[in-house]
């Protein structure tokens, strides 16, 4: 199950529509499995289809997250004309087996999808969200 | 010419668990060698048809090696390497 409060639910959200018709993504460090800090990332791809994290500043992310003791407790992207399910390439990418893949799809305008999931060894299982105050 | 190699999770159940190792290496090609000896299987996750895989960031002290010589980059004692899966999808 992931817990996440809806501030930072918000943020993602607020993020996938800004970029949409491409793909936004981005993590959220923490501690003990509970994500704190939200770090929107450059999509290198600029895609409507694909995303990518730019690898310099992927680079300066994680050595931050290391140095403080954080991991990449959520990681996230939005879909933006498909449903908020990992596609075929996002599980064949999924390589931090402790994160919450998190996915937003933006394709109506007036309905969010906020799904989440853990992707290992090529199985995607979908968990609950839980949005605390 | 120990050349510190840091690990990401996903690798580490080829180093028994370590988040860095050190290693010898004039090149990141002999690096990736000689790592592959001590921690076998794990060269096959970062090199595919004699190339760095294209979903594999390897970065030599600050800088990606895409941008230095790639698997020919030189490497000198106290340089760390670090290699970190791309985030990417669809």
């Amino acid at each position: 199950m992931l817990s996440i409060s809806q501030e930072l639910a918000d943020k993602i959200v607020a993020h996938a529509r800004a970029d949409h018709p491409d793909e936004a993504c981005g993590v959220i460090a923490g501690r003990d499995d509970v994500p704190e800090r939200f770090i929107p990332m450059e999509n290198a791809e600029r895609s409507p289809t694909f995303y990518r994290f730019d690898s310099m500043e992927q680079f300066r992310v994680w050595r931050e997250m290391d140095d403080r003791d954080e991991t990449p407790v959520v990681i996230y992207h939005s879909h933006t004309a498909t449903e908020a399910y990992p596609s075929r390439t996002d599980v064949s990418y999924a390589s931090e087996p402790d994160a919450h893949y998190v996915l937003v799809s933006t394709r109506d305008e007036d309905e969010v999808e906020f799904r989440s999931y853990r992707i290992l060894d090529g199985v995607i299982t979908e968990e609950e969200v839980r949005f605390l105050p | 010419m120990a050349i510190e190699v840091r690990i990401p999770t996903i690798l580490r159940n080829y180093t028994g668990g370590a988040k860095a190792v050190d290693v010898e290496g004039a090149t990141l090609e002999e690096l990736i060698s000689n790592l592959e000896s001590r921690h076998p299987g794990i060269k096959d996750r970062l090199v595919d048809d004699g190339s760095l895989r294209r979903f594999v960031n390897v970065y030599l002290n600050d800088e990606d090696v895409r941008f230095l010589g790639g698997l020919g980059t030189k490497l000198s004692d106290g340089d760390t390497v670090t290699v970190l899966p791309a985030v990417a999808g669809g």
